[in-house]
């Protein structure tokens, strides 16, 4: 009888919260700054559409700082602190690499929805992410532009101090050789650098056909322009990694970084109605378009809210991650989104080009 | 060949502001003995007050550049009044002094951050005319030269200033001796004071440039070159004008050939400070150093 008594009454509505670990300052800003706009935009959409009695998201956003050690602090805060039942973060697979290591231990489960570096859901069970891995993207850049310009031989230059830019040089030179293209040099540089110019000097002197680089975006337009200063001609294009997938490239490079070329995960021009909304809503917002971490961190709040409510408890730790594995073909603005057997991301890549100051679709 | 060529003048350009630094550092221990470690903080200051003056203001860089040096040099004469002035006459006034100027340089690296923010920031687009020019498999470009340009005539005009001007004079005379300048009737306090000027606008100089020829400028920017500046005037005798210059571009040369031969920068910092251990162990008082032994 006293059992029944006691028994609380379940409430009508329940609020989950999210955590969002985002590089606000360091290296990783220019990230963080964009991805918390898209994190944002659609928690207000979710929560408008919720309505008053409906499943709502309280987020909760910390700065990494760009660092593992500062990650390591907030996921702490997070897990044990503020209780949230699912992180979304970081913005850093170098951080990553540390952190979610944390999760997977206490069993948490975290949306990656920018990592893109090999081995982050290798973790363990609980780590997702939505962001194509450079293994899918990569293969897919070179031989597209293989096909169109005809390449045989390239320079490489990546961080090599770096997990994410690292991994971005493994999957780069793996997919050059698998198609058959000649590395003529391998140059490295490391976090903080400005001076590339030696690098880029030994490059030059090797006429490579096109050169490939692997960094983030601080150091990718330093190392765009400073390529154009050294006289390497515009007619040798630059394919660039995820790293260079940011607004803040064209901004920064200018006229340098015409002709850059990037693979990609989200397709800005796409027809589908969902990113329609999207890009009409973000530009509407925050007064510029949005770019792809923009995109992959909107995605990945509504992937998030999609286990969210298939969980039972929503709030509960465990049933959202049995939740986010059973994710298949959910229509997102990425397109027919799919989560692998091993908790990657799945859908379809595209290859852009800077022209006119602009990331447009490459080789249409 | 003109791969090796094309690798010194990448050397040459960014050893140039690394001497344009280690100079004001040089003038300041050659005159007073003591280190100023708030000179990178300046460094930092003036190449993020010239982005602006020129992004904010509107200015153009020929007007810009001249007014951050001078603001640069006001920065000298504070650092001169709040961390070395109140402490000339204790005893231990040089351990005393390399603390209080290492507390204000954080304090302006502070100052930085909370005006400019911790982001990593640009000049404008245009900001100086880019011109590439190529010779036979050379490419230099017009910013390069200016830099150089700029580094060579704030060189000689220091080392004129120093060996012809009535002041110049003085500055020397304090240098060798403060208390016979004094007794000469040489305002002493006035020429540290003019010292801290000359030495802190130099090194704004150096950060300004080392902003535009980067492209790139950040609150913590000064501390990538806070231990070269050091290990450049030690490499080229404490003290020592030529030797700052001539430390400067042999430490820009060590750090792009070792670059250039290696294929990467993970031994850039190695092989520089090696230079720098086995120089002292073969010269103590650096390439050029008076030989003279120092207590500190």
């Amino acid at each position: 009888m006293f059992g029944i008594l006691c028994q609380t009454v379940p409430a009508s509505a329940k609020d989950v919260k999210i955590g969002f670990v985002l590089s606000m300052t360091g290296g990783g800003a220019v990230y963080g700054a964009t991805q918390k706009n898209g994190a944002q935009l659609a928690i207000d959409e979710i929560n408008v559409a919720a309505g008053k009695d409906g499943l709502k998201i309280v987020p909760i956003f910390e700065d990494d700082a760009s660092t593992p050690q500062q990650g390591i602090n907030v996921f702490n805060k997070f897990i044990k602190g503020d209780k949230v039942s699912l992180i979304i973060g970081p913005t850093l697979s170098n951080t990553a690499q540390v952190t979610d290591r944390i999760a997977q231990q206490e069993g948490v489960p975290v949306l990656a929805v920018s990592n893109t570096a090999k081995g982050i859901t290798d973790i363990g069970d609980y780590i997702f992410r939505d962001s194509l891995t450079e293994a899918v993207v990569i293969p897919n850049t070179i031989n597209m532009v293989k096909e169109k310009l005809h390449i045989s031989k390239v320079a490489l230059l990546y961080g090599n101090d770096d997990a994410f830019t690292k991994g971005g040089y493994e999957a780069f030179k793996s997919a050059l050789t698998k198609a058959g293209i000649e590395i003529l040099s391998e140059q490295t540089f490391a976090k903080g650098d400005r001076d590339f110019s030696p690098q880029l000097t030994q490059i030059k002197s090797k006429n490579p056909d096109a050169i490939v680089v692997s960094a983030l975006a601080e150091e990718a337009s330093g190392i765009v322009s400073q390529a154009r200063q050294l006289g390497i001609s515009k007619s040798v294009p630059i394919i660039g990694g995820n790293g260079f997938n940011s607004p803040a490239l064209i901004k920064n490079a200018g006229e340098a970084a015409e002709g850059v070329i990037v693979g990609a995960a989200w397709n800005s021009a796409s027809a589908n109605p969902l990113n329609r909304k999207f890009v009409e809503a973000f530009t509407a917002k925050y007064n510029s378009p949005p770019d792809q971490f923009a995109a992959q961190a909107y995605a990945g709040v509504y992937i998030a809210y999609h286990a969210i409510k298939n969980a039972s408890p929503p709030d509960n730790r465990k049933a959202i991650r049995d939740a986010l594995a059973q994710i298949k073909n959910l229509d997102t603005i990425l397109g027919k989104f799919s989560f692998t057997a091993n908790r990657d991301a799945d859908h379809t890549p595209v290859v852009q080009q800077v022209k006119g100051g602009k990331f447009v679709v490459f080789g249409e | 060949m003109s791969l090796f060529v094309q690798q010194l003048i990448n050397g040459l350009f960014i050893g140039s502001v690394y001497g344009l630094f280690a100079l004001g550092y040089t003038l300041v221990f050659g005159v007073l003995d003591i280190l100023n470690m708030a000179h990178a903080a300046v460094f930092t200051l003036a190449g993020l007050g010239a982005l602006w003056l020129v992004q904010s203001l509107g200015m153009t860089i020929w007007l810009a550049f001249p007014l951050a040096v001078l603001g640069a040099g006001l920065l000298g004469l504070l650092i001169n009044a709040c961390a070395f002035m109140p402490l000339r006459n204790r005893p231990d006034t040089y351990f005393s002094g390399l603390i209080s100027s290492i507390a204000l340089s954080i304090i302006f690296e502070s100052v930085a951050l909370g005006l400019f923010g911790a982001r990593t920031v640009r000049f404008p687009q245009g900001t100086v005319p880019v011109n590439i020019w190529q010779f036979g498999g050379i490419t230099i470009t017009s910013l390069q030269v200016g830099i150089v340009l700029t580094a060579a005539i704030l060189m000689v005009l220091l080392t004129q200033f120093l060996k012809r001007s009535r002041v110049g004079k003085a500055i020397r005379a304090v240098a060798e001796n403060d208390r016979a300048a004094r007794l000469l009737g040489i305002n002493v306090n006035g020429i540290i004071a003019l010292t801290f000027f000359i030495s802190s606008a130099l090194g704004g100089a150096a950060g300004i440039l080392f902003g535009l020829y980067f492209d790139s400028l950040s609150p913590d920017m000064g501390r990538s070159i806070e231990l070269k500046g050091l290990a450049v005037i030690v490499l080229g005798g404490m003290g020592s004008i030529p030797g700052a210059i001539l430390g400067g571009l042999a430490f820009g040369l060590s750090e792009v050939l070792t670059v250039a031969i290696t294929g990467t920068s993970n031994m850039r910092d190695a092989v520089a400070f090696t230079l720098l251990f086995t120089i002292l162990l073969l010269r103590p008082s650096g390439i050029l150093g008076r030989g003279r032994v120092r207590e500190i």
